[in-house]
C-alpha cells in the first residue's frame, strides 16, 4: 500500500492510513526516511489510521530522531483516537509535536 | 465467593507470520466485542494480542514464520482470558520484560503495552517443556 504524500507550503504531508503494524511498519519506515532525508518538515497526518502498534511507532520515533538529526522537523496531525492511545501509552504523547490539523501544524512552525 | 467457570470461546491456530496478523486482530476484535467490552477495551484487547504475536514472531521464532502460534480465548462472567502459545525455544524474560520507554525497540514497547492494557500478563514456558505460554486476562466492567 503507498501511502499519500503532497506538498503544502515547502512541507511534506504524509497521509497514513488503515492499520499499521508489523507487516506494514518496514513501508511506512522507508517512506518516512526518504520524506525526512529531502530535509523539509514532514507532517504526517494520522486522522485515517485506525491500527497502529509498538512497531509503527517505532517507525515514527525513528523518523523523527532522523529529522531532528538533519534540522528539519517531523509533526503528527489529526491523530485518531486509537493512535493518540498508544502514543500516550508508550509517553510519547510528550515527544512528538501534535497538532489537529495541517494549518495547526503549519502555524506551529513558525 | 469463587470466580465463575471460565467458557472456551475459541482455539485458533496460525502461521507466525506478520501479513497474518490483520487476519487474527480482526477475529480478535469479533471476540472481545462478542464478551461484552466497548470500543475503547475492545481496542485495548486487540492491541495486546497484536503485541504478543508480534513477540512471538520477531523473538520466539526470530521472524522465520513457520512456527504455528496458537490463541485460546476464554469468557467468564467477569473476564476474558487470551493465551497465546507458541513453540519456539524459551524466551528470555530479559526478552518480554517491559523496557525503559526511551529505548525504542519493538519487544519492550510491545510488552510495556500488554502490561499497561490487560489486568494481568503472565509470560511461562509451557507446560510440555516446548515453547512459551502468555496467558493475559481483561476484567469487564460490572453492569450498571
Amino acid at each position: 500500500m503507498t501511502e499519500a504524500i503532497r506538498e503544502v507550503n515547502g512541507n511534506l504531508v504524509v497521509t497514513l492510513t488503515g492499520e499499521i503494524d508489523l507487516d506494514r511498519a518496514p513501508a511506512v519506515r522507508r517512506q518516512l526516511l526518504d520524506c525526512v532525508k529531502r530535509q523539509q518538515d514532514v507532517l504526517v497526518d494520522l486522522s485515517a489510521v485506525t491500527y497502529i502498534d509498538s512497531s509503527g511507532i517505532a517507525s515514527l520515533v525513528e523518523a523523527l530522531q532522523w529529522a531532528k538529526r538533519r534540522g528539519s522537523d517531523l509533526r503528527l496531525v489529526a491523530v485518531s483516537p486509537q493512535a493518540l492511545r498508544v502514543f500516550e501509552l508508550a509517553r510519547l504523547d510528550k515527544v512528538f509535536s501534535i497538532h489537529p490539523t495541517i494549518d495547526a501544524a503549519l502555524a506551529a512552525a513558525g | 465467593m469463587n470466580a465463575p467457570a471460565p467458557e472456551y470461546l475459541l482455539e485458533l491456530r496460525f502461521p507466525a507470520q506478520a501479513n497474518r496478523m490483520v487476519l487474527v486482530r480482526d477475529i480478535v476484535r469479533s471476540a472481545a466485542r462478542f464478551c461484552g467490552f466497548d470500543e475503547p477495551a475492545t481496542q485495548d484487547i486487540v492491541l495486546a494480542v497484536g503485541e504478543a504475536c508480534q513477540n512471538v514472531i520477531l523473538h520466539a521464532y526470530e521472524g522465520r514464520g513457520d512456527g504455528p502460534i496458537l490463541l485460546d480465548i476464554m469468557d467468564s462472567a467477569d473476564r476474558m482470558i487470551l493465551r497465546v502459545t507458541d513453540f519456539g525455544p524459551a524466551v528470555a524474560p530479559t526478552v518480554v520484560q517491559p523496557r525503559a520507554l526511551h529505548d525504542l525497540r519493538p519487544g519492550g514497547l510491545g510488552t510495556h503495552f500488554i502490561h499497561k492494557l490487560m489486568d494481568t500478563a503472565d509470560f511461562t514456558r509451557s507446560p510440555t517443556g516446548v515453547g512459551n505460554v502468555l496467558q493475559m486476562t481483561k476484567k469487564k466492567e460490572p453492569a450498571k
